[in-house]
This record gives structure tokens, sequence and C-alpha cells, in this order.
């Protein structure tokens, strides 16, 4: 101190009025460093003491901290400059996966591909129940099979409607349609479980009660051929046809077609709703997926469709809405194209596509945990469960020796998969866990 | 090279097209190998570059090899080829592991006034023998692949191309974050190939 004294009066002999700041200034100005401080708080400049322990660090810091990111930025703008100016472009055709030429056993050991290992429940390899469905028709664009919420199994044969109890196994015939009116060619509950809608080939649909065995009403005069797939949406059933035409039909009036949807060219082969009641989804054997907004319907005119989506290459049946996020849609192309794609909804984005390898024909979301089923037809035929996001294979069940081409969920906590053979036609049954609702306990068939 | 004159060490675009065309056939054939992409029976050995290099037997990996080649020339010798990308993914998740980037410039001057150039033979096959050493040797330092993996070929074209009906346009399967290696370049004196692999950070290394 004494020194820096010293030295600093006989530098600043000019300036003798403010001794202690012109100190200050002076050593901001000299890189002096004095071996001893004692603090005088009066005489602290404390601007500049914040700006040495602040600003003054930082800049020394700023270009070793800043340069790599910088870096990588300036990286990442000449790559999507780049870009603008550049076509990438890939073989259509991919290369051949390796896996055929790899041993089986040499994926197996340092391979953790079908990550079994993750998932915490037991899920069965072979089915619970297998049920008997002769001539149930082996037709892709039809739904002949739907579970009602009071766990009642519909399934069509045929011309013949058969409700399967599941609480008590007992089976019973609904109704059997005459033969120049039939076969069934699609069937769907009511959310109440106790109505359920068939759909015919001669483009009519039936309304039955299920618990008085009696029909309710017909519906005609809107579709001009079979209907092959149907959803409800509290009063209004909306129906598909093979003539390409959505029609929305109010159940409860006279006059029952009150909106019509045209935007496919074909039969339409998947429709649902989604759970707030606002969109429909609809797949047709045009390759193309739409999805229209409940809002905008009007009966005068035919109602442009919200978003039109054309990536799928092969026809759309299986559709599923997400219960976890609602303006989630996945939905499963045929044969030809065996992808599965997720879209939000709001936007029609296309959010995730996963080659399956074979024919997506049902698509089922569990309503507990953040996973998706898939059903398939050529070339495995086989049941995948699907972790949502990763799309990590969580299970693959396969044991069917035809397309599964119908699944369905009960609302009591169980997974229940069905499958149909096309000779000897058998659909299984997951095990119930209805005792046991909030532990891990669901179980797939 | 077929079209090249031994005199004098002159050579064509179309030369230099086969060279880069041909170099990119051997590199991908060597990453398939040494990136273990494909099992190494599948290989076969051969003399080239005055290396022994390895070639897929299998015919479905050959033909898309021989079929990309064959394109990439037409592209090289109109001097519309800006970059090929060999992506290594996950055959699961199709994650993108590996991208073994090739990027090439192209004399301008040779394409539109089909001028040639001078240089030998000799001295490109010793460049690109030093780009076939540093492949071979990148296992050392690239994070194993240890899942069954699959790859694809991303060529960057100028926007005026056409798109040939086998092909399709791509997204750019980038890594985020990836840690990049450059390796050595070779230059014809028409195409002047840069070479550089990125790879997924290997996130067990961090502390």
């Amino acid at each position: 101190m004494d020194a820096g004294s010293v030295n600093y009066s006989s530098n600043t002999k000019d300036q003798p009025r403010f001794p202690l700041q012109e100190q200050l200034l002076q050593r901001r100005n000299s890189k002096e460093n004095l071996d001893r401080f004692i603090p005088n708080r009066s005489a602290i400049d404390w601007d500049y003491a914040r700006y040495m322990l602040t600003e003054g660090k930082n800049d020394k810091e700023n270009p070793a901290v800043n340069s790599p990111s910088r870096e990588a930025y300036r990286k990442k703008l000449a790559e999507t400059l780049n870009l603008n100016k550049t076509r990438i472009l890939a073989f259509k055709n991919k290369p051949p996966a390796p896996v055929e030429l790899i041993p089986q056993e040499h994926i197996s050991s340092f391979n953790p591909q079908p990550k079994l290992s993750k998932s915490r429940r037991y899920i069965p390899q072979t089915s619970e129940r297998t049920l008997d469905a002769p001539d149930l028709v082996d037709d892709f664009y039809l739904n002949l099979l739907d579970w009602g919420s009071s766990n009642v199994l519909a399934i069509a044969l045929g011309s013949t409607v058969y409700l399967w109890d599941a609480s008590n196994g007992s089976t019973s015939e609904l109704v059997t349609i005459e033969d120049e009116n039939g076969p069934v060619t699609s069937v769907n509950w009511a959310p109440d479980g106790r109505h359920i809608a068939i759909g015919l080939n001669n483009s009519q649909v039936q309304l039955w009660d299920s618990t008085a065995n009696r029909q309710l009403r017909t519906l005609s005069g809107g579709h001009r051929s079979r209907v092959g797939s149907m959803a409800w949406n509290n009063h209004i059933l909306t129906t598909g046809g093979f003539d390409g035409q959505i029609i929305n039909n109010d159940v409860r009036i006279r006059s029952h077609i009150v909106e019509t949807y045209r935007g496919h060219q074909q039969e339409v082969c998947g429709l649902k709703w989604s759970a707030s009641g606002q969109q429909l989804a609809s797949g047709g054997n045009d390759n193309l997926l739409h999805i229209w907004d409940r809002s905008v319907a009007s009966s005068q005119s035919a109602t442009q469709w919200l978003h039109r989506l054309d990536d799928h290459t092969s026809a759309v049946k299986a559709l599923a809405w997400c219960p976890f996020q609602g303006n989630l849609l996945a939905s499963g192309g045929g044969g030809g194209d065996r992808t599965i794609k997720f879209w939000n909804t709001h936007t029609g984005a296309c959010l995730n596509s996963v080659d399956t390898g074979s024919q997506v024909c049902a698509l089922l979301w569990n309503k507990n945990e953040r996973e998706l089923l898939s059903s398939h037809g050529f070339t495995q035929n086989q049941l995948t469960l699907w972790k949502y996001p990763s799309m990590v294979k969580a299970a693959e069940l396969t044991g069917h020796t035809s397309r599964v081409l119908f699944m369905a969920q009960t609302g009591d906590e169980t997974l229940r998969f069905w499958n149909v053979f096309g000779v000897p036609e058998v659909a299984k049954a997951a095990p119930k866990a209805a005792n046991e609702p909030f532990s891990h306990v669901n179980r797939i068939r | 090279m077929a079209s090249k004159t031994v005199a004098k060490d002159i050579i064509t675009l179309r030369g230099s097209a086969a060279i880069v065309s041909e170099f990119f056939g051997y590199a991908a054939n060597s990453i398939l190998y040494n990136r273990g992409v494909y099992p190494e029976e599948n290989f076969v050995k051969v003399k080239k570059y005055g290396l022994p290099m390895l070639l897929t037997q299998d015919e479905g990996v050959k033909s898309f090899i021989a079929n990309l080649t064959a394109q990439l020339s037409e592209w090289l010798e109109a001097g519309k080829l800006q970059r090929i990308v060999l992506v290594i993914m996950s055959k699961t998740t199709n994650e993108v592991l590996e991208r073994w980037n090739f990027s090439i410039e192209t004399d301008t001057e040779v394409v539109e006034k089909g001028v040639s150039r001078e240089k030998s033979d000799k001295e490109i096959m010793r460049e690109i023998q030093a780009i076939m050493r540093q492949i071979a040797s990148s296992i050392t330092y690239l994070p194993c692949l240890d899942e069954s993996c699959v790859f694809d070929v991303l060529a960057y074209t100028d926007k005026d191309v056409a798109v040939p009906f086998t092909w399709i346009e791509s997204d750019p399967k980038l890594i985020a974050n990836p840690q990049m290696v450059k390796l050595h370049s070779f230059d014809t004196k028409i195409h002047k190939v840069d070479t550089l692999v990125s790879y997924k950070n290997d996130e067990w290394d961090e502390p």
C-alpha cells in the first residue's frame, strides 16, 4: 500500500483534490498489483467494483464460452441455407435390411430388439379364450366386431348378428337378416351399450335394442351400396358406404340424414369420432384419410374436409384416436403401405411414420398406458404392442393363422384382442382383470 | 479412368466422374464392412487402390450400390452433385447413428467448357488410398454399433435436377449435436471430394 501510494501521488500530481478517487482511476488504468488492501467503505467505487466482478469477467470469458455455440449456429445456418438450394434425394427402394443375414442367436445375444424386459406387466403369449366364429366374412373393408360398454361383444357372421356376453360367456342370436338384404357388413354399439347399429349389404342400417331384442328403426335412403363402417357420436350415427359417402344420421328424428361428407372416391372402411366428438377421422380405399370438423358441418351442402391426408399408399382402415392426447390420431395403411402414421389433427401434420412390415388391419390404444396395439395381416398375422411415442415393440403376439381383422377393448381395464381366422374362425379374448383395477395387470392376448 | 490417356496424365470430366463414383462404391462397401452393418461373411476381398478392399456379395446390396454409382456418375458428369451421404440408422428405431459425408466440389469450367485437367492417376489413387485407410481405422474411435443397423444413401443435388423415377426426395436425416471427424480429401482437379464422418455422441463418456 505504501509503495502504491507513493507511486500514485507521484503520478497524479496535477489532480490532488480527490486522492482516493484518483487512486482507483489509476488502478483501473495501470495493471498495478498492490499486495495489501485496507477497505474504506466511503472510498470504494461500487460501480467499478461491480464492473470488475461481473462484466469484466464476462468479457474475458466470452470468447471461450460463445465460440462453440456460435460456431454450431453458423454451421447450422450454413446447412439450412445450403438445403435451400439443394435437393436431397434417396432411392425409393431401400437396401435390404441385414437381419436375415445375421444368425438369429447372434441378434438375441447382444441386441435387445424386442425390449420385453422393460415391460412391467406380464403379457401372456397365448390366448385366454378362443371363440369359434364360423362364416365370419374375411373382408378387409368390413367392421364385423364391436365390444359394447355393457361388456357384450357383437359379432356378425354372415347374415346373423350374435351377442356374446363376456361376463357370463353366454351367446345369443340378435337377428338374422334376410338373404336378399344381407350379409351384415358392419356392427357398432351405441355408447349406452344397449343399442346397436347394424349396417347391411343393401345400403340400409338397422337399429336394435339388445335388451328388448327388437328392432327400433331402419335408416335408408342415404347410401347406394353396402355400409361397411359406422361410428356413434351421442345421438348421431355416422355411416360410411361403399359409395364413398359419409352420412351423419340423427337417430332421434324422422329425416335422419343431417350431414353428408363427400371426399372419398372409393369405399369408406375406417370411421372414428374423436373422444371430444368434434372431429371425425375417415379412411378410404382410395388411400385417403380425411379429418372432418363437426362444427363446420351443415346439412345444406356437402362439407369441406378439415384435412385431406394422402400420405398412405394403400387403403386406410385402422384408425385410433389417442385417449391421452385429444388431437393425436394413429392410422394404419393396408397391404401396399404397411405403415402406422401419427397425426396432429389440428394442423394436419404427420408426426411419425413407422413401417410395420405388414398390412395394418386394426389399431387400439391402451387406455391406461402409453401403448398402441396393432393387428396385422400378411405376412405374420401378428399382434404388436408398441410403446408410444418411442414406438419400441413391447410385445409381439403370433399364433393366428390368418389375418387379424378386428380388435376391441373393454372398459373394465382389460385389453382384449380378438383374432379371427379364415376357415375355422376363432376370436381370442384377454383375461379379465376387473378385480385389480389399479394394478399393472392389463393382460393382452 | 477408362478414358484417360496414359501418356500425359490428362483427366476428363467423364473419367473424373468415373473415379469419384467408383470411389464411392468402394467406400460404401468398406463402411458397411467395417461398421458391421452386414455380417463379414458376406464380403470378399479384392485388391484396389493398392489395398485389400472388401466387396459385398449380397445381391440386394450389390445391386443397390451398382444402381447408385451409375446414377451418381450421371450427376457427376453434369456437375449437379454436391454431396453424397451414407447414413447408418438403427433398424428398430430408425434413429440416425452415423453420417458419412462426402462433399463434392466440381470445377464448373470443366463442365461448361469441356476442357480437361492434368493429374496423374497414381497421385489420385494415393489420395483415395489414404481415405480408405482412414475409413478402416475409424472403428477405433467411432462408438460401437451394438444393435442391428440399416443404411441409406442421400444424394444432395442442385435444385434443377429432375428427380429420376426410382428416387424420392428425402429429409437430411441429421444427427442432433453430432461429433465430427474430418478425414482426408482427394482431388481429381475436376472433382474435389471432402470426407467427414459425424456420429451420435456417446453419452456414456460424458462425466
